[in-house]
């Protein structure tokens, strides 16, 4: 009898979880070992030789090493403030402009907003380095037409500004992102709600403050990580834009950009795949530092409502 | 059965195929020139081919980009050609290290070519030489001679003279005096502070003064070009600072610049593109009457796979390659590149010819951080780029520059330490 009462193997589960597992591991659990094994070990003429955390040292203890390391997560820093102050405030307000039933047209709004997502960062980069150029770019000749020449700088140029101007573009860029986020959470709120504020006196702005903004919380958490971990991934628009030596003097260069120059080498510089390995394992570090802080110590205190 | 036999058939067919041209040996060249094709079926090897006979060669490119790795595996794996198109310095040396290029130091030809020529695919000490130098660039400054004569400027010939007939442009107001930029960074570190260097450093005397370890970056000669590149930034066009490579090529072909800053392999392309005359003029030495130098920068060589089946038919066509008939041709099919022999190569681009004369009256240099000096991390040939670039954006003084170099240079190199 007791044998019955043993609970039965629920072999279910491992059928039903093993394929995506299966991926997982040897897609993403797999080469992030091989990286960390690979930061860990130094070449000696051809052969591979142990030397534990030897290249951390050499990261954080070569003053040349070290400060383009601190000098790349202070700029990715930036780049991620940048679009957290304005990417996502500014699609929080285009979302809320959008589902508001006054506005027309707001579906031809929405796309033309949502479309630079679409593009190639190499078109985005090319095509802001034309607008901006103080040769051929129509900024200075629109800015001109205004009688505000003496605004325009070479910003890509400008080891003060460029950084900055290569945020703006990728807030340009993926604005849309937020937007269509957010949209969606504003969307799914139940009249109810909002009439029952209508009901109370709470109308406008003060409905949108006070009912909405509470409401569409978790979204906008949702988007900070997602802009965390994008943005501390960024590579591709520094490389398009001002290539793999991120200039002026360093000022864009991003841990994507330092990681990909250490990796793969650069000119005459040849690769150190063993470096590159230890600065990717510190990207890693630093994303997952910023993911725990969010999940142990924002997500599990937002509240949540239940329709 | 019926495969087996269908395949012994056709084995047996190029087999017989192959003995009826038993007696032409075919050589391949492997080289990263694809741009070059035609000229090399149409031009060089007819002409080798019709001196040799009995020696067929084919011309085998790769891309540029792939070049390095295709070779290595090819080499590796032993499917590579006969002859191996080699890139300066280290890349090939890393090839002779491995056994996988002869030396061919021994050819009779190659009494034909200087110590500078081949600097570039000698081992360290210079005993052993593993390819046959091809062809150099040169830098220099190209100029829009109908601005010169709008404007009343002469030819410079010294720094005193290069700045007055930049004032001159500028105080003139039609045209920017200087075209370059720093966006790519690279050119003012090769067009600019490797074009106007030599002459401080004195050339190849410096150069090798450095790898020695008797000079330093922060002596007065290597920090006076930064000084000169820190002067540039005025007279370059607005907004230099966002610049590109193609922005200042394109400002001077359309004739809105005087002076650019270049390179020899500009020509082909400048020829096509500028409908104005052109003219060229070496780095301005500091005094009049100082010796002048230039940046003659080896570029492309030939060599022989260790492993090859026709060492001999390989060896005479490297011979070949070291000859007057060679440097011309191939002089006169690409404009820019410059023959390494000592032999005299009649040039019909007259640019062309202007420039290859200051080999005649200046001292040829190479780039002066490609050779051991760009072999550890941080590499000083790209360091270069930046403190060139920081230099006449003036976010760095010279001196910062020097002692910025200097610094990631003692940190890995003995000689310096």
């Amino acid at each position: 009898m007791s044998t019955n009462d043993r609970p039965k193997r629920r072999w279910h589960i491992l059928v039903f979880l093993a394929p995506a597992v299966l991926v997982y591991s040897a897609l993403m659990i797999l080469p992030l070992f091989g990286t960390l094994r690979l930061s860990l070990f130094t070449a000696e003429g051809q052969e591979q030789v142990f030397v534990g955390f030897e290249n951390f040292r050499t990261l954080f203890g070569d003053e040349r090493w070290s400060s383009s390391f601190w000098n790349a997560l202070k700029n990715n820093t930036w780049f991620f403030v940048v679009h957290m102050l304005i990417q996502n405030p500014i699609g929080i307000a285009i979302a809320a402009m959008l589902s508001s039933s006054a506005l027309r047209f707001s579906s031809f709004y929405r796309t033309a907003i949502f479309i630079p997502t679409i593009l190639s960062f190499v078109i985005v980069g090319f095509a802001w380095k034309l607008i901006l150029s103080p040769l051929w770019g129509i900024a200075p000749d629109m800015l001109d037409a205004v009688g505000l020449k003496s605004l325009f700088k070479p910003w890509l140029g400008k080891e003060e500004y460029a950084l900055t101007t290569l945020a703006l573009i990728s807030v340009w860029q993926f604005v849309g992102i937020p937007m269509m986020l957010i949209y969606a959470s504003l969307l799914s709120i139940p009249d109810e709600v909002l009439e029952a504020g209508e009901c109370d006196g709470i109308t406008g702005m003060t409905a949108f403050w006070k009912l909405k903004l509470p409401l569409i919380l978790p979204s906008i958490g949702i988007i900070s990580i997602l802009t965390f971990v994008a943005n501390f991934n960024a590579f591709d628009l520094i490389y398009a834009a001002q290539g793999a030596l991120a200039g002026p003097n360093y000022s864009t260069d991003v841990l994507g950009s330092f990681l990909y120059r250490t990796f793969f080498g650069f000119q005459m510089q040849l690769g150190d795949p063993n470096m590159g390995a230890a600065i990717a394992m510190m990207m890693f570090l630093v994303i997952l530092i910023g993911v725990c802080i969010y999940l142990f110590g924002i997500q599990t205190r937002m509240r949540r409502y239940q329709f | 059965m019926n495969t087996t036999k269908l395949v012994s058939a056709l084995l047996a067919s190029t087999f017989l195929g192959t003995a009826a041209f038993a007696q032409d040996v075919t050589i391949t060249i492997e080289s990263w020139r694809n741009d070059d094709l035609t000229i090399w079926q149409d031009v060089i090897i007819p002409a080798f081919e019709a001196e040799n006979p009995g020696i067929k060669v084919v011309f085998a490119p790769t891309a540029p980009a792939q070049y390095n790795s295709a070779l290595n595996a090819k080499l590796a794996a032993g499917t590579a050609g006969d002859l191996i198109t080699c890139r300066p310095f280290d890349g090939s040396l890393s090839l002779y290290d491995a056994g996988h290029l002869a030396e061919v130091g021994d050819l009779e030809n190659m009494a034909n070519f200087g110590p500078v020529a081949k600097s570039g695919w000698s081992t360290d000490d210079g005993s052993a030489t593993f390819c046959v130098p091809m062809a150099s660039v040169i830098h220099g400054f190209i100029y829009n001679k109908d601005a010169f004569e709008e404007v009343g400027v002469d030819v410079p010939t010294t720094e005193g003279e290069f700045f007055a007939a930049l004032d001159a442009f500028k105080a003139d107001g039609n045209y920017i005096p200087l075209s370059m930029g720093t966006a790519d960074q690279w050119e003012a570190a090769t067009m600019g502070y490797a074009n106007i260097g030599p002459n401080y450093w004195k050339g190849e005397e410096g150069r090798l003064a450095l790898i020695a370890g008797t000079q330093k970056l922060t002596d007065p000669q290597w920090v006076a070009p930064y000084a000169q590149l820190a002067r540039w930034g005025e007279y370059m066009g607005d907004g230099f600072e966002a610049q590109s490579y193609p922005d200042s090529q394109n400002l001077f072909t359309l004739g809105r610049a005087a002076i650019y800053p270049a390179g020899s392999w500009e020509l082909s392309g400048f020829n096509a593109q500028a409908d104005f005359e052109m003219g060229a003029f070496n780095a301005p030495v500091q005094a009049a009457g100082d010796e002048c130098y230039i940046s003659d920068h080896v570029d492309i060589a030939i060599g022989m796979n260790a492993s090859t089946e026709h060492p001999e038919e390989v060896r005479t066509f490297l011979n070949w390659a070291g000859s007057a008939e060679f440097a011309g041709l191939y002089a006169n099919s690409l404009p820019g590149f410059f023959s390494l022999s000592n032999h005299s190569v009649e040039m019909t681009d007259p640019l062309a010819q202007e420039i290859v004369g200051w080999r005649d009256s200046c001292n040829s240099s190479i780039r002066p951080f490609h050779q051991i000096l760009s072999r550890g991390t941080p590499n000083l040939a790209n360091e270069y780029w930046v403190s060139s670039a920081n230099a006449i954006r003036g976010s760095m003084t010279p001196e910062e520059a020097g002692a910025h170099m200097q610094d990631g240079l003692a940190s890995w190199y003995e000689p310096q330490q």
